[in-house]
């Protein structure tokens, strides 16, 4: 099954590099990937799209967690939450198809960002299985690049809060 | 060395916050990248200084110094081929959950991705084997980042940090201000087990007909074994251990089962196949113990103690988890106990088994055997030793007839299997112990693969015996070709090509005997064990193509487990 993760790791240099390791090196699926900033400065979100049954998720967790960098792991498929994703589509134009395509684009409430005589570029935003759905409507154009965010998400109502601090003595 | 306003280059700050951390020794070799840390350890005069001869050497002398007392071992070696030589040696630590911080040079930072001389990104190599790395990037970050480093190493489950210290780094200044607490937010090792599951643990403990002790390093290195001895004799708890976790328990208490797996003992492996309650106790339900997976203790009621949440359900789903520090777990789940379990009719039937296939070998046609030579060293020193082994039969057959009496004692490479781990980590044990004996036991392959230690623990004049059994063989790999590859025996067959190793230990200045003959081998360890002020060496000469069992092969079931040879006329 496909499990959504949320990840807070430190902005460290290799924070990224060690998780990445962690997936690779213990035969962990990697569907989709995005790392971005967040409300505090020193720390990054990673959204991590993995898949398996749930004691491979159960060690994706626990894996992610031993990770000295990373702050909160959070399986959000076990909670209300949103998600996003962004894709930038460039197809090419054909006698006629220019309207076509920007109907589409309406219909899935995206805009055009770029126009050539040869091409256009699309941009669409939403859940990822909306832009499944651009994708496979505008297949038939011939699409010639595309590029996809990746999916961000977060829990609905509540925020992920930091712990706070406190001090380890040894 | 301290300037009055307390600015100090990053060297002096490196060896201020080693004195901090109560370093005493450190394992190193120099090179260009740590000129400037070497130019003011010579006048360093609170620690001492290890040259070894190979980096790799450094590291396994960290990880028995480590694993002898307790304490994180240190490593100091330069840039490029010195970090890189070190990999094998921070993957074993890795592997057995070893606190060592190794402390690698390199290039200047604004050099760094230039593939300038002497660089290897040693932070991404080593990256899946340390438990976590450092890129010094600022000397104001050196005295945090080191005090990090120890304390990651040395606390939860223990294992390596890397600390990559750009020449630059190191020699740049700062005011120096000693960090005293550490707080790292995304590390937070639980240590206090669940109240409850603790109280549930002791009820299944109680009502447990056939219950077995599984005990893994963890109970050492929590520092559990005298919870562990209380806890087991109060409860009439028999106690089978992993590679790792002998002399958790007394290998001699009746209630020691020895150790289980696929070179365990006949009798702890079936108390495995037949307990009702199986107790783990910083183990990790390792392939070399369980077998198949699907078999392993399969009608038992599985608990397991583990300070490392990733070991809980990774290769065996259990029934209760408890998250904590072992030690603290035992005690309280000893007193917990709400009444000892009936295990009388348990011990009687176990002690049928240990009747029905003991541990024998052929000991009458006057032929030199491993197991004879280690239970000679076992009685000479009544399991009372610092007994570090290298990886192959002759490791196997140590851990069944060597029964050692105390932890910290068994040395050997488990997770990683590393040969060439015995000699360097005896010479670090050497810097820790000095109370007890210290047997470096290793076979006629392994002792080539870090021969050169030898020097340094001639040059130290560390009084550790050094034992080869020499059965000619990769034994280990050569028992493998003959049970499952065809008696192919391919690249294993050293007789004609292995070095005199009298003249060896000679040529390093240490005083080398050898034998083949049964009858000599107490008059010899009689004279390795008389001389306590420097390093001697014992060659066994054994039969070539004896084999190790009981063995429950690779991926196998108890049921499948082999408790002599198939073919006896393959004994030669
Ligand atoms: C560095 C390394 N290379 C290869 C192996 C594979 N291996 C495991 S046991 C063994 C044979 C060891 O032979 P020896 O040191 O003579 O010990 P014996 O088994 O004969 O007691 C080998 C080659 C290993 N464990 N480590
Ligand atoms: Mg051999």
């Amino acid at each position: 099954m496909k499990h959504t993760i949320s990840v807070l790791v430190e902005n460290h240099f290799g924070a990224f590099d060690r998780v990445a390791t962690m997936f690779s090196g213990k035969g962990f699926n990697i569907r989709s990937i995005s790392i971005g900033e967040t409300e505090i400065a020193e720390i990054s979100r990673m959204t991590i799209v993995t898949e398996g049954d749930d004691q491979i998720i159960d060690q994706v967790v626990k894996q992610l967690n031993r990770l000295i960098d990373t702050i909160k792991v959070v399986d959000l498929a076990d909670t209300y939450h949103v998600e996003r994703e962004l894709a930038l589509i460039s197809i090419g134009l054909h006698k006629g198809s220019m309207e076509q395509i920007k109907n589409i684009c309406d219909i899935f409430r995206g805009s055009i960002v770029d126009i050539t005589n040869k091409s256009m570029m699309i941009e669409v935003t939403g859940p990822p299985d909306k832009i499944d759905a651009a994708v496979n409507v505008l297949a038939p154009f011939g699409i010639k690049e595309m590029a996809r965010s990746g999916i961000v998400a977060l829990k609905r109502g509540e925020q992920l809060k930091i712990q706070k601090k406190e001090n380890i003595t040894t | 060395m301290k300037k009055s306003d307390n600015t100090l280059n990053g060297a002096e700050i490196f060896f201020e916050c080693l004195k901090r951390e109560k370093v005493e020794h450190i394992f190193g070799y120099p090179g260009g990248a740590v000129l400037k840390l070497y130019e003011h350890l010579h006048d360093v005069n609170f620690l001492q200084h290890i040259l070894v001869r190979h980096e790799q050497g450094a590291v396994h002398a960290a990880e028995g110094y480590a694993k002898a007392s307790g304490k994180t071992g240190v490593v100091l070696v330069t840039s490029g081929p010195g970090a890189t030589n070190t990999v094998t040696g921070i993957a074993d630590a890795y592997m057995d959950s070893v606190p060592v911080v190794i402390f690698t040079g390199q290039v200047p930072s604004h050099l760094i991705g230039n593939d300038a001389f002497q660089e290897a990104d040693i932070v991404g190599i080593t990256r899946p084997i340390t438990k976590h790395s450092f890129l010094v990037r600022d000397v104001k970050e050196l005295a945090l980042t080191i005090r990090k480093a120890f304390y990651i190493a040395s606390t939860g489950r223990p294992g390596p940090v890397l600390v990559d210290l750009p020449k630059d780094v190191i020699a740049s200044k700062c005011e120096f201000v000693y960090p005293e607490d550490v707080e790292i937010r995304g590390y937070k090792p639980t240590y206090k087990g669940h109240t409850n599951q603790i109280k549930k643990v002791a009820e299944v403990i109680a009502a447990a007909k056939r219950p077995l002790l599984y005990v893994g390093g963890g109970v050492i290195m929590s520092g559990g074994s005298q919870e562990l001895a209380l806890f087991a004799r109060e409860n009439k708890l028999p106690v089978a251990m992993t590679l790792q976790g002998l002399g958790a328990f007394p290998g001699t208490d009746d209630l020691s089962l020895g150790m289980l797996g696929m070179h365990g003992t006949y009798w702890a492996n079936r108390a495995v196949d037949n307990c009702d309650v199986l107790v783990s106790l910083g183990a990790r339900f390792d392939d070399r113990v369980t077998g198949k997976v699907e078999t392993f203790a399969k009608n038992a009621y599985k608990i397991h103690v583990d300070i490392d949440p990733t070991c809980i359900d990774k290769n065996v789903v259990v029934d209760l988890p408890v998250v904590g520090d072992v030690k603290h777990i035992i005690a309280e789940i000893a007193s917990e106990m709400p009444n000892p379990p009936e295990t009388g009719e348990w011990l009687e039937q176990i002690n049928e088994w240990r009747e029905e296939c003991p541990l024998v070998y052929e000991d009458n046609d006057g032929r030199l055997r491993t197991e004879f030579v280690i239970e000679k060293i076992f009685q000479k020193t009544k399991g009372e030793a610092v007994v570090v082994t290298d990886v192959g039969q002759h490791q196997m057959w140590t851990a069944q007839y060597y029964k050692y009496n105390n932890p910290r004692s068994n040395l050997t490479s488990g997770g990683l299997g590393t040969m060439g781990f015995s000699i360097p980590a005896a010479i670090g044990a050497s810097f820790a112990v000095k109370d007890r004996p210290i047997i470096s036991i290793s076979g006629d392959g392994g002792f080539q693969m870090n021969i050169q230690e030898l020097i340094t623990a001639a040059a130290y004049k560390v009084p550790v015996k050094f034992i080869i059994i020499n059965n000619s063989f990769l034994g280990m790999v050569r028992q493998w070709q003959e049970l499952f590859h065809a008696e192919k025996f391919s690249f294993t067959d050293l007789s004609a090509s292995n070095p005199d190793f009298v003249k060896v230990g000679e040529a390093f200045g240490i005083e080398s005997y050898s034998t083949d003959n049964p009858k000599e081998v107490d008059s010899l360890l009689d004279k390795a064990f008389s001389v306590n002020d420097r390093a001697i060496l014992l060659e066994f000469k054994v039969v070539k193509a004896d084999m190790v069992f009981p063995m429950v092969p690779s991926g196998g079931s108890i049921s499948d487990m082999m408790v002599k040879r198939l073919n006896p006329k393959r004994m030669i």
